[in-house]
């Protein structure tokens, strides 16, 4: 199927269609104003677990989204409860399973297939794009009240202040996670701190590594071969007696490098020394490159073992704490300034260490 | 489990505490409780925990508060730099805005 693109966010001439009744997750409609609004349920089926995994995995992740418009979550009334959200089907889904036998109207901004927070961010779930959706679902004559419940971390890009004046409609920032929307609504719009507080659970942590890990596979399928090659040259033995040896070591080793860099260092992250995550990366990539060696016993007395030996001592580090840099990406709490600073001595420390730790790995071989 | 922090003194937010009028708008969406409010005066308490997102800011119906908001992404920065539209995170930036576009942020847990 292709995906379909409605308007650029800054296209406001394009009148703006209602979201279609045939979408899998659609289960039936309810009236309105200017024609039949979807009607979704609370119980997630196969297909959309099903979605959640493969995008968590990279899958057609740039296009998991579904139209943005007004929903009805149940059978809500004029006086039920107004919540804004994005159209990356997971915020959607996430958003109507945490609010079993709930009903409310769920106005999905177009932010691109991209999470609140992220499109909040980039200004897509913002302050024009919501007045713009408001317009145009009709949404003044669906509710009698003006109240709109918005994701805190949709706060980035909207501002509350200027929607009251353009569109007439209050909005109130609810929590950060989904979860908490009912005893949000239940406790008449009250979050409590903790609500509001943007933490970064070993859960949250995890369900990010695929992602992490896919990132890493294609340039994964470049390196692994010419690592196997490289191996091949040099020494007493032949070349496939060397890949077996030397190739494979290589191989492993550069797994170790992603293992430290994209699975344990985001699952170890609160308790790895230091705050810049280069030192995380590179805390968790030095320990595992000594236990590899150690592990691999190798002669000490050649300098085709030293050198090799040494290669990977520099490698292994420098490229976990190269993918653990790009974590901070995928982190809640990091800032821009932050980043530049990091960057700015973790750059020139990586590929310092990735060059001469190939350059350590070429030479080997003429041993 | 205690908030994590990143770097010491790198952020850039500032409050004018001359234009504020206390309404605390900026405390209620800020992720991380970074500020404070002290006699119908908004406070930065601990500055460290901010990471920019400029929920605050945006959120100030007096203009008190100033960040420069951004996405804290080494992948985005290094795209960025090398002017490609990134896609190893959410953050696909624009490379004439590098700063627009923030990462991560499961909605679910």
């Amino acid at each position: 199927m292709a995906p379909l693109v409605a308007c650029a966010a800054s296209d406001s001439e394009v009148p703006l269609r209602p979201p279609r009744l045939e979408q899998t997750f659609v289960t039936g409609s309810v009236a309105g104003p200017s024609g039949k609004i979807p009607q979704v349920l609370s119980v997630l089926k196969r297909l959309d677990h099903w979605g959640s995994i493969k995008a968590r995995w990279g899958v057609g992740r740039m296009h998991y989204a579904v139209d943005p418009g007004l929903y009805a979550l149940g059978s809500p009334q004029e006086c039920s409860p107004v919540l804004v959200t994005a159209n990356y089907k997971m915020s959607f889904d996430c958003l109507r399973e945490a609010l079993p036998g709930r009903d409310a109207w769920i106005l999905v901004l177009e932010t691109e297939g991209i999470n609140v927070w992220c499109a909040a961010g980039k200004g897509t779930f913002g302050t024009e794009e919501l007045i713009r959706r408001i317009t145009a679902s009709g949404l003044k004559d669906m509710v009698k009240h003006r109240d709109l419940i918005l994701p805190q971390l949709g706060a980035p890009g909207v501002a509350a202040h200027l929607v009251r004046k353009q569109s007439g409609f209050k909005v109130h920032y609810g929590p950060i996670l989904a979860r908490d929307v009912a005893a949000y609504l239940d406790a008449n719009l009250r979050a409590t701190a903790e609500m509001r507080r943007k933490a970064f659970p070993l859960r949250e942590r995890a369900v990010l590594i695929p992602i992490e890990i896919v990132a890493t596979l294609k340039p994964a399928m470049i390196i692994i071969p010419i690592l196997l090659l490289i191996s091949g040259f040099g020494g007493e033995e032949g070349f496939l007696r060397n890949i077996a040896h030397d190739g494979i070591f290589s191989l492993l080793a550069f797994l170790c490098a992603i293992l430290s860099g994209a699975v344990l260092t985001p699952l170890l992250l609160p308790y790895l020394p230091g705050r810049a995550f280069t030192s995380k990366g590179i805390a968790v990539g030095l320990p595992l490159a000594m236990v590899l060696l150690y592990a691999w016993g190798p002669d000490l007395r050649s300098w085709r073992n030293i050198l090799f030996g040494g290669a990977w001592l520099l490698l292994i580090p420098a490229l976990s704490a190269y993918l653990a840099m790009n974590f901070t990406g995928a982190s809640t709490y990091t800032s821009l300034s932050g980043v530049k600073r990091e960057m700015r001595w973790a750059l020139p420390l990586e590929i310092g260490a990735g060059l001469s730790g190939f350059a350590t790995l070429l030479a080997s071989r003429f041993f | 489990m205690k908030d994590l922090i990143y770097l010491k003194d790198v952020v850039t937010l500032r409050v004018d505490t001359d234009k504020c009028t206390g309404c605390a708008m900026c405390l209620e969406v800020c992720p991380h409780g970074v500020l404070a409010i002290d006699e119908k005066r908004v406070r930065i308490g601990n500055r460290d925990a901010c990471m920019e997102c400029g929920a605050c800011s945006r959120n100030c119906p007096v203009d008190a508060m100033s960040v420069e908001a951004g996405v804290g992404c080494a992948a985005a920065v290094i795209n960025g730099m090398l002017n490609w539209q990134g896609t190893a995170c959410c953050c696909s930036v624009d490379p004439n805005n590098p700063s627009a576009g923030k990462a991560a942020g499961t909605c679910c847990s």
